[in-house]
């Protein structure tokens, strides 16, 4: 009965197959990105470089409808253009990096809207900002799959430099040249990954899927490596949850998605190892040294 | 070990690093001024003055964090980038979740790169680094969960591990409690012992006496070089103030002081 209820709709409908495997593929690659987003204090970022993806998409969109590497294209170019400018204009100008990014966001976002309504349907801009989990392609699926692997590739040859990028970056500049290799290569693999997760969830929803493990993870491991395994563990259980909750109740899946990994993050904040009851817990005795 | 030494008696004893009429600022205004010495290889160099004097610019400028406005460092018996330097103020992320043995392997960065593994030899001289300065029971917290006298024991053995010839520290006793101070001032010794170059910017003139055999007394311009009872002596410590104060009242002549914070 159980069983039934958890595993049947996978083995009975091929949607669901896919949708699963389009999850299972963003959980490996995008989780361990957002754990790096988070440890570098820029979950924000990530939020606003997903907005701006969608002007690129649309501008894809415009020129050859719903075609997926029109759309990647677009919205790969235009995360890499207000990844690269507003870093540019925070650099050289007297506004902070969260203050540039928030300003090209929001104008990329308008824009997007903008172009979508005047070409397309509302049923085209649902798609394009909540995504189609449930109808993924075989040629979307690839995608999917090419960016984990790709992703898994760059994060392995330069796992040490981004731990040191976040945790000390004038040291690794000290001892190596990497430091702005590593920079560069991490904002492209969230720009990636945001556009792999774009055709999944949306480009809302697509951030939830980096971010959220990635938080309740946090909670439960005190070591970068733990963390992370964690993270892919609470994205692969989310994204499975997700996909459930919305066949059962016949709800949107995408949203279904981002609010079950919503739910194991609540989950850990109370009860993770570091979590706000265990630290209630904790706080009632301490050990003798 | 003055500046205008004859060549001969600089031979006996190498030279790690030169300063060639060196000027060291910030937006042009000079933080070391005209500053020329030889320092010899395998020395230990307390690096004194009063606030303001560019102690941490000099330190910076040998690390190769700030180029030169004139004159220039000649390093000798090995590149620049094999120095080994601890700013003043480290900017880590105490956050991070992160061990304190994983933390101090990243001194073998030279030896692992980005994608080597560490070999279970490394394992055993990160440990050992540990044990020199008495963290030895630590190695798997989190660095977060450590007091600051005991981050810069970490950050000492991790410099350490680095195996530098010339090893650079910044007010590395400043805010450390005695027995922190007396045990990391071991750690200096042995480096010392081991032929390294060490520079390192002091506050504590007992310290410096007692442990320091050589002292570079800076305000600006270069006060003194040399044995440590002869370049603190009261003369040129006085030197050292009214020269510093002197450059505060002219400082306002040129709009603007420069930013160093040491």
């Amino acid at each position: 009965m159980i069983g039934e209820l958890l595993f049947a709709p996978f083995i009975e409908f091929s949607f669901m197959r896919r949708a699963l495997v389009g999850c299972l593929a963003l959980s490996l690659s995008a989780t361990p990105v957002g754990v790096f987003l988070m440890l570098r204090r820029m979950s924000l970022t990530g939020d606003a470089m997903a907005h701006a993806i969608l002007p690129g998409a649309a501008v894809g969109f415009l020129f050859a409808g719903l075609s997926l590497p029109a759309m990647t294209l677009g919205g790969a170019a235009a995360g890499l253009a207000v990844a690269v400018v507003s870093g540019f204009v925070a650099r050289s100008t007297v506004l902070r990096e969260d203050a540039s990014l928030a300003a090209f966001y929001l104008i990329s976002l308008a824009l997007g809207v903008l172009i979508v309504s005047t070409r397309g349907t509302n049923v085209d801009l649902m798609h394009l900002l909540f995504g189609t989990v449930l109808a993924l392609n075989d040629d979307a699926i690839l995608l999917l799959a090419g960016i984990a692997s790709a992703t898994l590739i760059a994060l392995a040859a330069l796992y040490r430099a981004l731990v040191l990028e976040c945790l000390e970056p004038t040291f690794l500049r000290s001892v190596s040249r990497l430091s702005p290799v590593a920079h560069h290569a991490f904002l492209l693999l969230v720009v990636l990954n945001l556009v792999g997760g774009f055709h999944a969830l949306g480009t809302l929803m697509s951030i939830g899927v980096m971010i959220l493990p990635a938080a309740g993870a946090r909670f439960w491991a005190r070591d970068i490596n733990t963390l992370i395994a964690v993270a892919v563990g609470l994205g692969l259980a989310g994204g499975w949850a997700g996909l459930l909750l919305s066949y059962h109740a016949d709800l949107p899946s995408g949203p279904c998605i981002v609010l079950s990994l919503g739910g194991f993050y609540v989950i850990s904040l109370l009860i993770g190892r570091e979590g706000l009851l265990t630290a209630w817990y904790r706080s009632t005795r301490h050990l003798e040294a | 070990m003055i500046p205008a030494q004859p060549a001969a008696a600089a031979a006996l004893t190498e030279v790690a690093l030169e300063f060639v009429d060196l000027t060291l600022g910030y937006d042009s205004h000079p933080a070391v001024h005209h500053l020329q010495a030889r320092i010899a290889q395998g020395a230990l160099v307390a690096v004194v003055g009063p606030n303001g004097a560019g102690k941490s610019t000099l330190l910076k400028g040998v690390a190769g964090a700030l180029s030169p406005l004139a004159g220039e460092i000649r390093v000798h018996g090995c590149a620049r980038s094999d120095f080994a330097y601890l700013p003043q103020i480290v900017e880590i992320d105490r956050g991070f979740p992160i061990s304190v043995f994983d933390l101090v392997s990243f001194g073998l960065w030279r030896e692992t790169g980005s994608l080597g593994g560490v070999s279970r030899a490394q394992r055993k001289r990160i440990n050992a680094a540990l044990d020199a300065v008495g963290l030895g029971q630590f190695a798997r917290r989190t660095i977060g969960s450590l007091s600051g006298g005991q981050l810069q024991r970490a950050l000492f053995a991790r410099v350490g591990l680095r195996d530098s010839p010339v090893i650079l520290l910044d007010e590395p006793l400043t805010s450390v409690d005695a027995d922190t101070a007396r045990d990391l001032l071991g750690v200096i010794r042995q480096w010392h012992d081991e032929q390294r170059t060490v520079l390192a910017v002091l506050h504590d003139l007992e310290q410096v006496r007692q442990h320091f055999p050589e002292t570079l007394l800076l305000s600006r311009e270069l006060i003194a070089f040399g044995p440590t009872h002869e370049a603190l002596q009261p003369a040129n410590m006085l030197r050292a103030r009214q020269l510093n104060e002197a450059f505060d009242e002219h400082a306002h002549a040129c709009h603007r002081r420069t930013s160093e914070a040491a």
